[in-house]
């Protein structure tokens, strides 16, 4: 979309007569301070893009914050009469929701001088919401270098879910923490075989995968609720007329990370993990290095003797599985809300979020933590503001969208903030800054390589 | 769609390899069809459900409780489940095996999927007392139809103009929350209507902006905007909804209007006797084929959902006509939308579209991207979807989940079974910039 060519040549330009004339350009200045800064608020940088659009996301969600609040509205009406009242109120609406939610996700100052147990609460409980959301960026991210669309991580984690929960509740003869071990492998194992039917499906019957990953999402979800929940390997007896499994037992639950006050387990330590291993899967492997290939150019890789269909199976396989992982988490986790057991709603959205998380983190592993941690600040924070703002955890869902959809547009955000399109020259050299890998991009260019097939 | 490209690599490009893969298809899927039709022979002709003797009754009533009109009619339940599984298992080796033209080969299909289900239906109801209310589900199916037609309508004139629309759930949403917001403070049911088509147009519009303007990836940003509408919908439920329910959340429904003649004919007569969304949902499908494949417009709509270059060196303004027809697509999943709180007078609730929008899509490509095939699909999956509310009474073996299941599956074995041979429109999902 941008293209840095002409400039870059004229840069070229510049530099021949240069290297040409014995003297160096005595007229630029070695260093422009304030070029520096004014090149911080291009389109190309995208940290710069990030932090605007979630500024942007953040004006809007207090925009609706105020036009849903009947009261301040209410005020509107005589607002000419008296501009203060509605201000003032409207003022109210906003820094109380997002006061609180500063206060869920981060810290609250009012526990300064409380226990350590209150002070770290917000950030345990961060912690704990942006676990599920890195396994998900990270399963995202492996299908979409592979250059397909994962949309079935609802289903994914449902079937790991399903399949760590029966390990918890019924092999109940399994030692410790080794019951606990072969549970997290069992939801492992359930999402990867799930992912792995997309990724069969479309290397060998030519499938497209964003329609089979919908589907299937309907089939775990209908397979869950509508009938494995109701069966009595499944049912909770204790539980009668409610859609819920037997508890896990808790030799198979996750046991906490920071001790027994703070609502973080060990599911924070698998991500971690799991980012390690995807990103050395990504930079290191031969198998990643295949998954790349694909993902930028299917018929050059196969030319180069890449085996197309396994690197698709393969992708769709580890995806499943850390999409799997959530399934762990979401049951075995303390995230549950039911005492460890199986609802029909055990995946809250995750397999959807995790879209956004990929998407913020550029794919990259660490780029997706990072995200991650963001987006949990959101739900943790959302929580609270809920119970103490009294606005909808709702809007979480909107300002996740939104903070997306304009990561996705560094255009509209460049138009909005009256951004540079592009750096400065500051003749430095070397400091030229390659565009950054934006996933939307990459796919643009898969499409046009692949329409001429 | 958008990936879709890389798909085609999988299937031989050559003329002779794409024959020998379709003939090897078309066996593959009849013997599968006739298994499938021998496993239903021993499930449904040979169970115990249906032996003894068992009779099914089929009420031809809609009103089972009027006097006069046709009596039920009933059916020796095992040997009338016998007689239409072996069809189907003939139907499944025919089609596998007897060099058959495409459209017979269409033509079995039907008659396969009918027998089954007629054959599931005779299993399912045998030795009841009750028996099956034919009429009520062909009414139920219809109006279940509704929003998989408006919607599968709706992502048609997407794609055919090359725009793909993952978002129609999310239409469907802000279609039925701006519908009920509007019409319960106004009072008036037109104005809820026309708010409810707004609302899916204003979706389409950000679909199409975001889409063309700022070339973001169309599936994810479907996904997105599907996230978006259902956070905006609920925020706004739980702030303003929830609490004044009565001032901005009643449930209100146009009301049936009789069609002289047409509405008293047996069986099908309660089919004329619906609102008005119903019949303009029915009506549109016909209008949509003559204006895609007998207009200059649908012509020009599918050359800029094939090849958007060719189009635009023939003078067509290739974005202009995306961005149009976009918007257009949605007033008619806003509509959807419209149907699922006025048109069952029903007040909103949230994500109560509970995954239409997919299932309107799964139609569109079941139905292979034409008008008619979307609108069988649809009526195929209201039908699915509807069965389980008519057997829900019968007490039978088979959980509701799994006929609930039935759209997905069947999708899924469409788009495997066909594969590459099934395609979407060449430029769908691609952005087009000029230059």
């Amino acid at each position: 979309m941008s293209t840095p060519e002409p400039e870059k040549n004229e840069a070229a330009d510049a530099a021949k007569p240069a290297t040409a004339a014995p003297k160096p350009q005595p007229d630029r200045p070695p260093r422009d301070w304030g070029v520096i800064i004014r090149n911080v608020f291009t389109a190309e940088n995208g940290a710069m893009v990030t932090f605007l659009a979630i500024v942007l996301a953040l004006v809007v969600g207090a925009l609706m914050i105020v036009l849903s609040s009947t009261d301040t509205m209410n005020k509107l009406g005589y607002f000419f009469a008296s501009p203060g009242d509605f201000l003032s109120s409207a003022w109210n609406d906003i820094s109380s929701a997002y006061s609180s939610l500063f206060k869920g996700a981060i810290f609250d100052p009012a526990t300064i001088s409380g226990t350590p147990e209150q002070f770290f609460g917000p950030i345990s409980n961060t912690l704990e919401y942006a676990t599920p959301l890195i396994f998900g960026g990270l399963a995202i991210s492996v299908a979409f270098r592979a250059g397909m669309f994962n949309i079935g991580g609802q289903g994914q984690l449902i079937v790991g879910a399903i399949f760590a929960s029966y390990v918890g509740f019924s092999w109940t003869a399994l030692p410790g923490a080794l019951h606990m071990i072969v549970a997290v492998l069992a939801g492992i194992v359930g999402g990867m075989l799930y992912g792995g039917i997309v990724g069969w499906l479309k290397a060998k019957r030519g499938a497209h995968e964003v329609i089979v990953t919908i589907m299937l999402n309907y089939v775990a979800l209908l397979f869950l609720g509508g009938w494995l929940l109701n069966t009595s390997v499944f049912h909770n007896p204790a539980a009668a007329g409610q859609a819920i499994s037997k508890p896990a037992s808790s030799s198979a639950v996750l046991p906490h990370l920071f001790g027994d006050q703070l609502f973080t387990d060990i599911g924070l330590l698998f991500a971690i993990a799991a980012t390690f291993a995807v990103a050395w899967f990504f930079k290191r492997s031969k198998l990643g290095f295949e998954v790349r290939a694909v993902g930028l150019r299917p018929s050059a890789a196969r030319t180069a003797g890449i085996n197309v269909s396994r690197v698709q199976i393969a992708s769709m396989l580890i995806s499943g599985a850390l999409m799997g992982l959530i399934g762990v988490t979401q049951t075995l986790g303390l995230a549950n809300p039911n005492n460890n057991s199986l609802s029909p709603n055990i995946d809250a959205g995750l397999g959807f979020s995790a879209i956004t998380v990929a998407l913020l983190g550029r794919t990259k592993p660490w780029g997706v933590v990072g995200a991650s941690l963001l987006f949990g600040a959101l739900q943790a924070g959302g929580a609270l503001m809920q119970t103490q703002a009294q606005v909808s955890i709702e809007i979480i869902t909107v300002i996740q969208a939104l903070i997306v959809i304009f990561v996705a547009a560094p255009q509209l955000v460049k138009e909005i903030f009256h951004l540079r399109a592009h750096k400065i020259d500051t003749g430095q050299g070397g400091d030229e800054a390659t565009p950054t890998v934006d996933p939307f991009h990459t796919t643009e260019t898969i499409n046009v390589a692949g329409g001429e097939e | 769609m958008s990936t879709a490209s890389t798909a085609t690599g999988n299937v031989p490009t050559t003329n002779v390899a794409a024959v020998a893969a379709d003939t090897r298809s078309k066996m593959i899927s009849g013997v599968v069809m006739a298994v499938v039709g021998a496993l239903a022979l021993w499930g449904f002709g040979l169970s115990s459900r249906v032996s003894n003797g068992a009779h099914t009754q089929f009420g031809l009533k809609y009103d089972p409780t009027q006097t006069g009109g046709l009596g039920p009619i009933s059916a020796p339940a095992q040997e009338v489940a016998l007689a239409l599984t072996s069809l189907a298992v003939l139907c499944g080796l025919v089609r596998a095996f007897a060099p058959i033209s495409k459209k017979v080969q269409l033509w079995l299909d039907g008659v396969y999927f009918a027998s089954l289900v007629v054959a599931f239906l005779v299993w399912a109801a045998a030795g009841s007392s009750v028996g099956l209310n034919v009429p009520s589900i062909i009414v139920l199916t219809a109006a279940g139809a509704v929003p998989l037609i408006l919607g599968s309508l709706s992502g048609l004139m997407c794609e055919r103009s090359g725009v793909v629309n993952i978002a129609i759930e999310g239409q469907f949403l802000f279609g039925a929350f701006a519908a009920v917001i509007t019409a319960s403070s106004t009072g008036s049911l037109w104005a809820g209507a026309i708010a409810g088509c707004l609302g899916g147009a204003l979706m389409c519009a950000l679909l199409a902006v975001f889409a063309n303007r700022y070339l973001i990836e169309q599936v994810v940003l479907g996904v997105v905007l599907n996230l978006l509408a259902s956070g905006v919908t609920g925020f706004l439920y739980d702030r303003v909804m929830s609490t004044n329910g009565g001032t901005y959340n009643q449930a209100k429904g146009f009301s049936a209007i009789k069609i002289p003649g047409l509405s008293s004919i047996p069986i099908i007569g309660e089919l004329f006797n619906q609102n008005i969304i119903f019949y303009l949902a029915y009506v549109l499908v016909p209008v949509m084929w003559f204006l895609l494949f007998r207009t200059r417009w649908g012509l020009r709509t599918r050359a800029v959902g094939e090849h958007p270059t060719a189009a635009d060196t023939v003078g067509i303004k290739v974005i202009g006509l995306r961005y149009r027809n976009v918007i257009t697509a949605g007033l008619l999943s806003g509509l959807g939308g419209v149907w699922l709180t006025l048109g069952l007078a029903s007040a909103f609730g949230k994500d109560m579209s509970s995954g239409k929008g997919y299932i309107a899509l799964a139609a569109l490509i079941v139905g292979r991207w034409s008008p008619i095939g979307a609108f069988g699909a649809a009526v195929l999956f209201g039908f699915a979807t509807e069965l389980q509310v008519a057997l829900s009474s019968l007490n039978t073996p088979i959980p509701g989940a799994y006929l609930a299941m039935a759209p997905y599956l069947v999708t899924i074995f469409v788009v495997a079974a066909m594969g590459g041979l099934t395609r979407p429109p060449a430029a769908s999902g691609k952005p087009y910039i000029k230059g």
